[in-house]
C-alpha cells in the first residue's frame, strides 16, 4: 500500500513539449510510471517517445482515462493549467513549476476545494511510491520500497534524507515534496492523516523549514491524532530573520516562523527533532523498534 | 520587493485612499526651500526600507522653519538598520484623535488574503500580535467574492462608533484590497489610519511589499524599485539562476537546493563555524553557474573557506565534478575549498575530483568540520 499514487495511477504531463516537460516525462516513464498522455495545445496527434499528445487535458482524460496530472508549464500559465486539470476531472494535480504568483494560487484554491481536486505544489519536486509510480522530478534510483512515509518542503534536502534512509535499509511507502511556496496544496496535516490510515506505513519523517506555522500545527496534529511515530527535521536554524519571510505571515499565527519555535512545538508533542539529517534514520529506528 | 512610504502613499492616493499632503526632499536645501516659516507643526520622516524608523530617530517634528531644516540635516544620511537615509518626506502634522491599524496579508493557513484591523494603531503590530493577539481582528477574505461591502462595513463599525467614520473606513478597506490585488501585493498596511480632531478619516503612514514572483506583470512597480548594494548582489545572482543571501560568517557555502542550503548553514553553525552566505545554485551541473557562484562567494572578503555541498539527483555527480573542474580552472584562489558529493554517481564524481587535489568528503558533517578546520589555518 501507499498514499495518493500507486501502480494503477495514470499520468498526463501538461507542458510535455517544453524542455523540462519532455525530459522528465521520459524519466518518469523510464522509472515505470504509467505515463499515458501529454498535453500541448496545437500538437494533438504527435507523440513523445510513444506518449500520445493531446490539445487539452479534457481530451487526454477522455482518450486515456488519466487520473493524475503533472504540470511543467511556465509560471505565468501554471495556475490556469491547474484549473484546466481540475475542470477535466483529474483527481491529483502535481505542480512542479517554480515562481507561480501567490495571488494566482489563492484564486484557484476555492475551485479545487469545490471540485475535490487534490493538489501537490507548486514549486515542488513531486511524489513517489517506490517501485510503482513517480510523478515529478525525483531521482527514482535513491528510493526503495519499505514502510517509512516522508513529507518535505524542500527538494534536495529530501534526497539527502531519503538516501540516508535507503542506506540504512529503511525503505519508503510514499515520499512527497509538498513545495516551498507560501500557498500550496496538500500539506502536513492532510498527509499525516493519509499516512496514519495507510496500513503499510509504520513511521513518518517530516522535513520542515522556517516560515509560517505549518510545523507547529503539524506538531499539534501528531500529538492529538497520530498513533504512528514521527521524526522531524527543521532547516533554517541559522537563517537571518526577515530575509525571505516578512513578519507578515507570522502575525496571523502569533508566532515568528523561526526554527526554534518549531523545534519547541515538536518537543512538546513528543516528536524527536534531528539536529542534523544523519540522525534521522537512527531516531526513527529507535521508535519503530519500541 | 519593498517600496518607500511615500511610494505607498502615492499608490493609496491613486486608489482614492485619503492621505495628507507631503513632499519628498533629497537635500537639506530642498527642505529649506519648501517649508515656509508659518509656525505650523510639520513632520519630517526618513524614507528607508526598514521598520522602527521612529525609534531610530528617523521621524521628527518641527515647529519652525529653522527646526525643520535642522531635523532634515540630522535625518538625511542617518543609518537605520543598515539603510542610509537618502530621502525625507515633509508634510503638515495631523491632529490625531484616534489611531488604528489596518493590514492585508496572504494567509498561508487559510490560503486566502486576510484583513487585520486593530485599535492599537501607530505602534509595531508585531508587538501587539505577540503581547495581546486578541486585540487584532482578523477576517479571511473569500477569493471568489473579494472583500464584500457589508463585510467591510461590519468590521469598520466595530472600531468606529460614528457611522460616518465607519463608512469612510469601510471604503478605505475595500480600496486597499483592490490596490492589494491589482499590484500582486504580499503586505499592505495603513499604520496608523486615524480620525483627526477635525473628524476626517485618513491614512497617515503606509507600507507595501510585493510578490517577487509576480513582478513580471507589474512593470510600474519595477520602476519604483530601489536596492542597496547587498540587495543588488542578490538580484544579480538571481538573474544568473542563483539564489544568494549574504551573511556575516567566514564559511562560504555553495549548495544545490534551498532546503539543503539551509541545512548546510545549520550544520556549519552546529559544528562551531559561521556561514558566510546562503547560496543555492539550483539543479544543474552547468560550469558557468559554478563559476558565477564562486565569483560571488569570493567577492565576500570575510570568506576564509568554501564548502561545496552537492547532492546528485537527476543531476549526476560526475557531471557536477566535471563542471567544478572547468570552473576551478578559471578561478585562481588561495581560499581552501572542500567538496562533498553524494547521491547519483557520487563515486565517479569523487574519482574525477581526485586529480584536483581538493579535499573531498562523502557526508555533510565531514564537509562542515573540514571547512571549519581549514578556515582557521
Amino acid at each position: 500500500m501507499s498514499i495518493l499514487i500507486n501502480k494503477n495511477t495514470k499520468v498526463v504531463v501538461q507542458g510535455i513539449t517544453g524542455r523540462d516537460g519532455a525530459f522528465h516525462a521520459q524519466k518518469m516513464k523510464a522509472y515505470g510510471t504509467n505515463v499515458v498522455a501529454g498535453v500541448s495545445p496545437g500538437k494533438a496527434g504527435q507523440n513523445l517517445e510513444g506518449i500520445p499528445i493531446f490539445n487539452s487535458v479534457g481530451d487526454a482524460r477522455e482518450a486515456t482515462g488519466a487520473n493524475a496530472s503533472v504540470i511543467f508549464v511556465p509560471a505565468p500559465y501554471a495556475a490556469d493549467a491547474i484549473l484546466e486539470a481540475s475542470y477535466a476531472g483529474i483527481e491529483l494535480v502535481v505542480a512542479i513549476t517554480e515562481g507561480v504568483p501567490v495571488k494566482d494560487m489563492i484564486r484557484v484554491m476555492p475551485v479545487l476545494r469545490q471540485r475535490g481536486t487534490q493538489l501537490i505544489g507548486p514549486n515542488c519536486p513531486g511524489l513517489i511510491t517506490p517501485g510503482e509510480c513517480m510523478i515529478g522530478i525525483l531521482p527514482g534510483n535513491i528510493f526503495k520500497t519499505g514502510n517509512v512515509g516522508l513529507m518535505s518542503r524542500s527538494g534536495t534536502l529530501t534526497y539527502e534524507v531519503v538516501n540516508l534512509l535507503t542506506e540504512n535499509e529503511m525503505g519508503q511507502t510514499t515520499c512527497i515534496g509538498i513545495g516551498g511556496d507560501p500557498v500550496a496544496g496538500l500539506y502536513y496535516q492532510e498527509l499525516l492523516q493519509l499516512f496514519e490510515n495507510d496500513p503499510d506505513t509504520k513511521g513518518v519523517v517530516l522535513i520542515g523549514e522556517i516560515g509560517g506555522d505549518a510545523e507547529e500545527q503539524a506538531a499539534r496534529f501528531i500529538k492529538e491524532r497520530m498513533t504512528k511515530p514521527v521524526v522531524a527535521f527543521i532547516a533554517g536554524q541559522t537563517a537571518p530573520p526577515g530575509k525571505r519571510m516578512g513578519h507578515a505571515g507570522a502575525i496571523i499565527s502569533s508566532g515568528t516562523g523561526t526554527a526554534e519555535e518549531k523545534i519547541k512545538a515538536f518537543a512538546e508533542a513528543g516528536v524527536p527533532v534531528a539536529k542534523e539529517p544523519s540522525q534521522i534514520p537512527g531516531l526513527l529506528k529507535r521508535l519503530l523498534d519500541k | 520587493m519593498k517600496i518607500h512610504e511615500y511610494q505607498a502613499r502615492n499608490l493609496f492616493r491613486k486608489y482614492g485612499i485619503p492621505v495628507p499632503d507631503a513632499v519628498v526632499c533629497h537635500t537639506v536645501e530642498e527642505v529649506e526651500a519648501l517649508v515656509p516659516d508659518d509656525g505650523k507643526l510639520r513632520v519630517i520622516k526618513a524614507q528607508v526600507h526598514a521598520g522602527g524608523r521612529g525609534k531610530a530617530g528617523g521621524v521628527k517634528l518641527a515647529r519652525t522653519k529653522a527646526e525643520a531644516v535642522e531635523n532634515a540635516r540630522k535625518i538625511l544620511g542617518m543609518d537605520i538598520k543598515g539603510y542610509t537615509v537618502e530621502k525625507v518626506l515633509v508634510g503638515n502634522a495631523v491632529d490625531i484623535d484616534k489611531e488604528f491599524y489596518v493590514g492585508l496579508i496572504n494567509d498561508r493557513n487559510n490560503k486566502a488574503v486576510t484583513l487585520m484591523v486593530s485599535a492599537e494603531g501607530g505602534v509595531e503590530i508585531e508587538e501587539v500580535a505577540k503581547v495581546s493577539p486578541e486585540k487584532i481582528l482578523k477576517v479571511t477574505i473569500d477569493p471568489m467574492m473579494g472583500l464584500m461591502d457589508w463585510q467591510a462595513r461590519e468590521i469598520a463599525m466595530r472600531f468606529f462608533p460614528d457611522i460616518r467614520h465607519a463608512r469612510t473606513a469601510a471604503d478605505i478597506f475595500r480600496k486597499l484590497y483592490a490596490l492589494y490585488l491589482d499590484t500582486d501585493s504580499s503586505l499592505a498596511e495603513i499604520n496608523p489610519l486615524v480620525i483627526t480632531q477635525q473628524g476626517d478619516v485618513m491614512a497617515i503612514d503606509g507600507k507595501m511589499n510585493f510578490d517577487d514572483n509576480a513582478l513580471f506583470r507589474q512593470p510600474e512597480l519595477l520602476e519604483m524599485r530601489e536596492v542597496t548594494p547587498d540587495e543588488q548582489k542578490e538580484i544579480d545572482a538571481h538573474a544568473k539562476g542563483l539564489s544568494y543571501i549574504k551573511l556575516d560568517g567566514t564559511i562560504g557555502c555553495m549548495v544545490n537546493g534551498a532546503g539543503l542550503a539551509m541545512a548546510t548553514m545549520d550544520m556549519i553553525k552546529l559544528y562551531g563555524g559561521e556561514p558566510a552566505n546562503f547560496l543555492d545554485i539550483g539543479g544543474s551541473s552547468n560550469p558557468q553557474k559554478v563559476i558565477d557562484a564562486m565569483n560571488i562567494l569570493l567577492s565576500d572578503k570575510n570568506v576564509k573557506a568554501v564548502m561545496i555541498n552537492i547532492f546528485g539527483g537527476i543531476t549526476r555527480c560526475d557531471d557536477v565534478a566535471k563542471g567544478l573542474i572547468t570552473a576551478l580552472d578559471q578561478i585562481k584562489t588561495d581560499i581552501p575549498i572542500v567538496v562533498r558529493l553524494s547521491g547519483t554517481n557520487a563515486k565517479e564524481g569523487l574519482e574525477i575530483l581526485k586529480s584536483t587535489g581538493l579535499p573531498t568528503v562523502k557526508t555533510m558533517s565531514e564537509a562542515a568540520s573540514k571547512a571549519i578546520e581549514l578556515s582557521k589555518i
